[in-house]
């Protein structure tokens, strides 16, 4: 692997200097890469989305990240902080009332992360009170850890602004978007925090196959 | 600690790195310096190509360009290619078959929700009726096709592996279908996709013919979906609109003749990925004007000799495995460093020396594109050509062009007379620079040669007859159907993200169920979009054309990177939106405008013949994906709501 990074490197590098001269003549000699094989889908989403970093649950559980909270099952996850006091409680009142809609819809188990993005504060004891103050029962756990570990995350999941800079100031800027998937099916997509919560339950079904489903997708009646 | 983009670990003197290069990026984007060429001549490049160490370009590869082949210049790294080794492919001619041959049950006007044993699943996907039957159209169709929706292997590129994409026939971009005014069409659309994706796409589709006059439950509107093992009969009734409207007493009005149409997947919350994956392809509509034969009609390129469908598209492909790689968490939009040409990276065409007609589209995912012709022997020459339509529509007469701009699922038919060129080498050269899913003016247009090269064409074919019209002598083909008149309601539509990330119109996400507003047919409507700070986006309206009655943007550019000298150009060159009434390739009608940072355009349209639920929507499929859509239905009575 090591070998053919460093050739691709180098054929790259090889070609650069002589750029214009390959256009102005005839074709260039082709760069020849030895691919490693293609991964399965779910391969392709763990190696470039889900790393597996240790983590620690509000109820003082460790586990890691890819292993015990994603591998084969059906997840929803979205950023918070326990002392937010704008976004957060909204989307965790949606996320707790799609959840009860949701039940009504699936036969299978739907699970909930909420991951902190301040680690350091937010002790799993903090996020204890602050699912209790919630209400937060059943498969739905609030994550916190090393701080290397949750910005990691955060940025894996693609919550992170493009200009670092902004990135840095406001750690919050695409916050508002829920990650959901079928991780043996690799299926993803984001849902909007702020959605109707009849909504969110429904655009979590799109990746419970049909066994799994009590009712047929609702196809949008009238 | 600190990261990149990736989220991999990097020192902090790294991530000072990453943020000056990030800053430094900005600076040349402003001053429209981002080639090599430029970067050496700054110094920034050192005779062995690196960039100099502690200003690099890009906060992880170091800042490569796409223009022969290199990787870098998206939001990604995909492994160097050799462009202009495969030919460009030309999508087959569906072909049309008996009604006695479709595969599964007869076709029905009403949904067939019968449980087809093989499956456990209702043998269709469709939840409505048929609408055009009761409107006196013969059903079924007199022309039916039967196409399935299916994996296949396909080569983008002799340097990458074989990719798994989603065809409709075993192709991508699908085949190509030809359609006539007053010979309606039912397809059979067979979803016979895997469940194992290979990373992204849902199985479960939607396919949208984008700019038909459609009924909604033939549109694709995205809450159709159906899924593997199911079947779904999209009837197109290819009838002139307003055949069924109030405002004008004929059969439907000739001037609302369409040309190029195209079909993409629009799966509720899965189309980026759908169509990223390869569920596309073009639908052309012919009538007696627009013949498809140089010897009749508008006398345009006979099809499909010399009339040739070209759609463009950016993809990233990952450099350990070679294989296409979507960026599943960006949700503000993808772009590629690989550009293809119906499906196959920087593809060849032999031309012969005279007119052709190409139908430019670009299908996205989030990247604005402005196409120039380019000489490299002489890149800064201006070669103008003739654009003849803008989205689906002939325009009112060829407008001579130096450039078309296109945002995603914009569509320009243009042509190109190769005579001037005969024995010539000559590229499709996008020369809009664009750094992130913002598009539009935040990125520049560089000077000739310096820009990403799509298209080598080769002018070498052997001298042919040429009947076509040249479009210099400005022949007429539509008049502009007039849409004066009163205006029975006013809308208003802003479009922007929250704080947090989120898109929305008028304050509001989108979801299938919620009818934001009632459209009465027949009535003419006037539609303000107002574009966020910061952010372009490509603004789609399903079943009606409108017209542009200000605001209309032009060519990118300005007067400080200037290269072409765009001011004999006339209206044409009006980048950040045009204050006054359209003009040139603007006077025409669209279903797709393209909305700049704190834009406003107004539009003008009545929605005619079909009722149903439709959507309007961001074309940056991302965007469109996230909730920057809303569900609007066309009704016998309608809502007055300004700002809904």
């Amino acid at each position: 692997m090591i070998d053919r990074s460093r050739r691709q490197l180098l054929t790259s590098l090889a070609l650069l200097p002589v750029a214009r001269s390959v256009l102005a003549g005839p074709d260039a000699a082709a760069p020849r890469h030895t691919f490693a094989p293609p991964d399965s889908g779910r391969e392709v989403m763990r190696k470039r989305f889900f790393p597996n970093v240790p983590l620690v649950t509000h109820e003082g559980k460790h586990v890691r990240f890819y292993d015990d909270l994603l591998k084969d099952k059906i997840v929803v996850l979205n950023l918070m902080y326990a002392d937010c006091t704008t976004l957060c409680p909204m989307i965790t009142a949606n996320l707790l009332a799609a959840r009860k809609i949701l039940e009504q819809r699936v036969k299978v188990d739907v699970f909930f992360y909420s991951l902190t993005i301040k680690p350091v504060q937010d002790t799993p004891e903090k996020l204890r009170e602050y699912a209790a103050m919630h209400h937060v029962r059943g498969k739905w756990l609030f994550l916190t850890g090393k701080p290397e570990n949750l910005e990691e995350l955060r940025l894996r999941l693609g919550y992170a602004d493009s200009n670092p800079l902004k990135d840095r100031k406001d750690k919050a800027l695409h916050s508002g978007m829920l990650r959901y998937g079928n991780e043996p099916l690799s299926q993803w997509s984001s849902i909007q925090g702020s959605a109707n919560p009849d909504w969110i339950a429904e655009e979590i079904t799109y990746v419970v196959p049909a066994a799994g489903l009590k009712t047929a997708p609702n196809q949008a009646p009238g | 600690m600190y990261f990149n983009s990736r989220g991999e670990k990097v020192s902090r003197a790294r991530w000072k790195e990453m943020y000056n290069a990030f800053q430094n990026r900005q600076e040349l984007i402003k001053a429209g310096l981002t080639s090599r060429r430029d970067l050496f001549r700054m110094g920034l490049l050192t005779s062995a190509g690196m960039l100099v160490a502690k200003s690099g370009l890009s906060s992880w590869n170091g800042g490569g360009d796409c223009r022969y082949g290199n990787s870098g210049c998206g939001t990604c790294a995909s492994p160097v290619t050799t462009p202009w080794t495969l030919p460009m492919p030309i999508p087959p001619v569906k072909q049309a078959i008996p009604v006695s041959s479709l595969t599964g049950p007869a076709p029905t006007v009403n949904p067939n929700t019968a449980i087809n044993p093989a499956t456990g699943l209702a043998y269709e996907g469709r939840t409505r009726a048929n609408q055009a039957p009761a409107l006196g159209f013969p059903f079924p169709a007199g022309v039916v096709y039967q196409v399935t929706q299916q994996q296949a292997q396909i080569n983008v590129s002799n340097d990458l592996p074989l990719q798994n994409l989603w065809t409709f026939d075993g192709s991508s971009p699908g085949p190509t279908y030809v359609a006539h005014y007053g010979a309606p069409v039912l397809i059979r659309n067979i979803n016979n996709l895997p469940s194992n994706n290979g990373g992204f796409g849902l199985n479960s589709v939607s396919t949208h013919l984008h700019n038909g006059h459609t009924p909604s439950e033939s549109d694709g509107f995205p809450c159709d979906f159906f899924a593997a093992g199911q079947y779904y009969d999209q009837y197109y009734p290819n009838a002139l609109a307003g055949f069924n409207s109030t405002h004008i007493a004929t059969n439907g009005d000739i001037n609302e003749s369409l040309s190029t149409l195209w079909y993409h997947d629009h799966r509720e919350n899965f189309t980026s990925q759908n169509v990223y994956k390869g569920l596309l392809g073009f639908y052309l509509l012919f009538n007696q004007y627009d013949t498809g034969d140089e010897t009749t009609g508008f006398r345009l390129p006979s099809f499909p000799a010399y009339d040739i469908p070209m759609a463009f598209a950016d993809r990233c492909f990952d450099p350990t495995t070679g294989i296409m790689a979507f960026d599943t968490f960006n949700t503000d939009g993808i772009l590629g460093d690989k550009f293809m040409v119906n499906g196959v990276i920087q593809p060849v065409l032999h031309v012969s020396p005279r007119r052709y007609r190409f139908r430019w589209l670009n299908t996205g995912p989030s990247r604005f594109l402005q196409v120039y012709v380019t000489d490299l022997t002489s890149p800064s020459t201006p070669q103008p050509f003739y654009q003849v339509s803008n989205d689906g529509n002939l325009l009112p007469h060829p407008v001579q062009v130096p450039a078309v701009a296109l945002g995603v699922a914009e569509r320009a038919d243009v042509v190109i007379d190769f005579s001037q060129y005969a024995g010539k080498t000559l590229y499709l050269e996008n020369r809009l620079n664009q750094t992130n899913g913002q598009g539009g003016p935040s990125g520049s247009v560089v000077s000739g040669g310096q820009g990403f090269l799509m298209l080598r064409i080769v002018v070498d074919g052997p001298a042919v007859a040429d009947n076509s019209v040249n479009p210099a002598t400005l022949p007429a083909y539509y008049a502009l159907p007039s849409v004066s008149g009163s205006v029975a309601v006013s809308r208003s539509f802003n479009f922007d993200q929250t704080r947090d990330g989120q898109w929305q119109i008028n304050g509001k996400l989108f979801d299938c169920n919620t009818v934001r507003f009632k459209v009465k047919q027949n009535s003419l409507e006037e539609w303000t979009f107002n574009g966020g700070f910061g952010w372009s986006h490509p603004i789609h309206v399903h079943l009606e054309e409108f017209q542009i009655t200000q605001g209309a943007p032009g060519l990118y550019g300005s007067s400080s990177d200037d290269h072409n000298d765009y001011s004999r150009w006339g209206s044409q060159y009006c980048w950040s939106g045009c204050s006054g009434s359209s003009s040139g390739v603007n006077l025409s009608r669209k279903d797709v405008v393209r909305l700049i940072p704190s834009g406003n355009v107004k539009v003008r349209m009545r929605f005619r013949d079909w009722l149903g639920r439709y959507p309007m929507h961001c074309h940056n499929v991302i965007h469109e994906d996230h909730a920057m859509m809303l569900r609007f239905d066309v009704a016998t009575t309608g809502d007055t709501n300004s700002n809904p």
